[in-house]
């Protein structure tokens, strides 16, 4: 891992403290107030904030611009960025630009298909993949050079995220991906949203005893489920995710005005699990649209006061 | 082979409404293997076309020829009497053949029958898989041949994404995940070790990002 980076998600990880870190998902529309009030939810409870990038290829204010409303408020922003929507020259000027307003984190990604997304219809770029995006970011932190070895006039110290999710297929070769990750430049690691833990754990095991949790700070992602339907939904429509019927049960099992006090305790056994595994150094809450549960589950889970 | 789809009868109508005189003009190369315009599609088009026009009141002169390739002015030539014939020429070849057609008759309207879909394989009959996007820079020797940047829908080179799902992608149920068969495949043959080095970001000079590709062979230049 880089010492170059000074970002405080960095500082705090490499302290050994827990890290707490939430989701902001931009408006689709110019108003910064949207963002700055989803800041305001979420200040004093999470040591960053991870602001999308056009997720599930829906068109929203772009992720710089609302790292850039966070930074204005005093928040720590990890910007996110996507390959499918620019190509190469854009990434890296846009790395540089982020860069140059302040932002110190990313979070390497190739993007949701924009077959998810609201236009279907569009182009899609994928010039290089998250990989590469990984590599490139490193190289211009570390080195100082752009891909194509120009020397930059001041390099963008990003500390730098990439996505590993256990519950994907093949379920061998999760944890050979994230090895390369690791190796093309990752500092952090944010998971898709677990709820199934027993995977979760042997997938941890295994990265245990590939030497990788040495290497990396992994931080566990966590979304409070709302209803018994929010829980089917997620394990049979969206891609990648994993609700064990046993949960899906729970949910379903309490009455209905019950149902979110009970996806805030089952994400909180959860937060409280992801503690006690070795080589877990935090937790990524993604609230959809739900920002204001964010300091509610910080606070019963005993993460605050924030450093 | 390039794999191609007859356009459906409502828009090949109108794509030759202005016209009183058509020769509908087949290729006996991919578009035959792929049964979108060999000489049986152009005899079927032809009816179907003589009895639509019928029914809708308008005189229309059909006449039908199918040629070895479209993409070759050795075998388009053979078509120039019957080009002559007619006012426009409606093509079942790809868009090379419609291409290469209008480069030889200057003067008469080539219309497309097909819209080319892709370079693919008959994976069972009737159904037809794309497998190369002709990126002119084939690194199928890595990937145990299976191509990503044609099989993944995120062009991936370094592994599956997360949306990889019992062997599916993410997008679509019915569409394999490339880098599952990759996997799969290079379990079998011993070379998982390919996996696990990093693939640098592709070189897309070669593809048609690079604009207009021409290939030269200086040896077969006379």
């Amino acid at each position: 891992m880089s010492m170059n980076a000074q970002s405080r998600l960095q500082e705090i990880l490499s302290k050994g403290e827990f890290a707490v870190t939430a989701e902001c998902g931009p408006p689709r529309g110019a108003t910064p107030e949207v963002v700055r009030k989803k800041g305001e939810l979420l200040k004093g409870f999470v040591d960053a904030v991870n602001v999308t990038d056009n997720q599930t290829a829906i068109v929203r204010m772009s992720s710089i611009a609302a790292c850039s409303h966070l930074l204005q408020m005093g928040l720590e922003p990890v910007m996110q960025m996507v390959t499918r929507d620019r190509n190469r020259i854009a990434l890296q000027s846009d790395i540089m630009g982020a860069y140059s307003l302040g932002i110190k984190n990313i979070l390497c990604l190739s993007g949701d298909h924009q077959s998810f997304g609201s236009q279907p219809d569009a182009l899609n770029v994928f010039d290089i993949d998250s990989m590469n995006l990984i590599r490139t970011v490193q190289i211009m932190r570390d080195q100082g050079k752009d891909m194509s070895g120009f020397e930059l006039n001041g390099p963008p110290r990003m500390f730098i995220g990439a996505a590993a999710n256990p519950f994907a297929d093949p379920f061998e070769y999760r944890v050979i991906r994230l090895a390369k990750k690791i190796d093309a430049g990752a500092d952090f690691i944010q998971t898709q949203c677990i709820y199934n833990m027993d995977r979760f754990k042997e997938w941890m095991k295994m990265a245990r005893e590939e030497g990788l949790t040495e290497k990396v700070h992994i931080l566990g992602g966590v979304t409070p489920l709302k209803s018994a339907g929010m829980a089917k939904f997620m394990n049979n429509k969206v891609a990648g995710m994993d609700v064990p019927e046993p949960l899906i049960k729970r949910m379903a099992g309490v009455p209905k005005e019950r149902a979110v006090e009970e996806g805030i305790n089952i994400c909180l056994e959860t937060i409280a699990e992801l503690h006690n595994i070795e080589g877990v150094h935090g937790v990524h809450i993604m609230a959809i649209e739900w920002e204001e549960i964010v300091g509610q589950i910080v606070e019963s889970a005993g993460l605050t006061p924030r450093p | 082979m390039i794999v191609a789809e007859q356009k459906p009868l409502s828009e090949i109508k109108e794509i030759i409404a202005p016209y009183k005189k058509i020769l509908i003009l087949g290729c006996g190369t991919c578009v035959k293997t792929c049964f979108a315009g060999g000489e049986d599609e152009v005899a079927v088009l032809a009816s179907a076309l003589r009895l639509a026009c019928k029914k809708d009141g308008k005189k229309i002169e059909i006449e039908e020829l199918t040629i070895e390739r479209q993409c070759e002015d050795e075998f388009i030539r053979e078509s120039a009497p019957a080009v002559s014939r007619n006012q426009g020429v409606l093509s079942l070849a790809c868009g090379a053949g419609v291409q290469a057609l209008a480069r030889r008759y200057a003067k008469t309207p080539v219309l497309p029958g097909v819209n080319t879909t892709f370079i693919g394989v008959l994976e069972t009959q009737g159904v037809f898989t794309e497998e190369c996007s002709g990126c002119g820079n084939c690194r199928l020797d890595i990937f145990g041949g299976i191509c990503p940047v044609t099989r993944c829908a995120k062009k991936l080179l370094n592994g599956p994404c997360g949306g990889s799902q019992n062997g599916k992608c993410e997008i679509n149920p019915e569409t394999d995940c490339a880098w599952q068969l990759i996997i799969d495949r290079l379990k079998t043959l011993g070379q998982m070790d390919n996996l696990r080095k990093y693939i640098p970001p592709k070189n897309w000079c070669t593809s048609l990002s690079g604009g207009p590709r021409k290939l030269v062979r200086e040896d077969h230049i006379i």
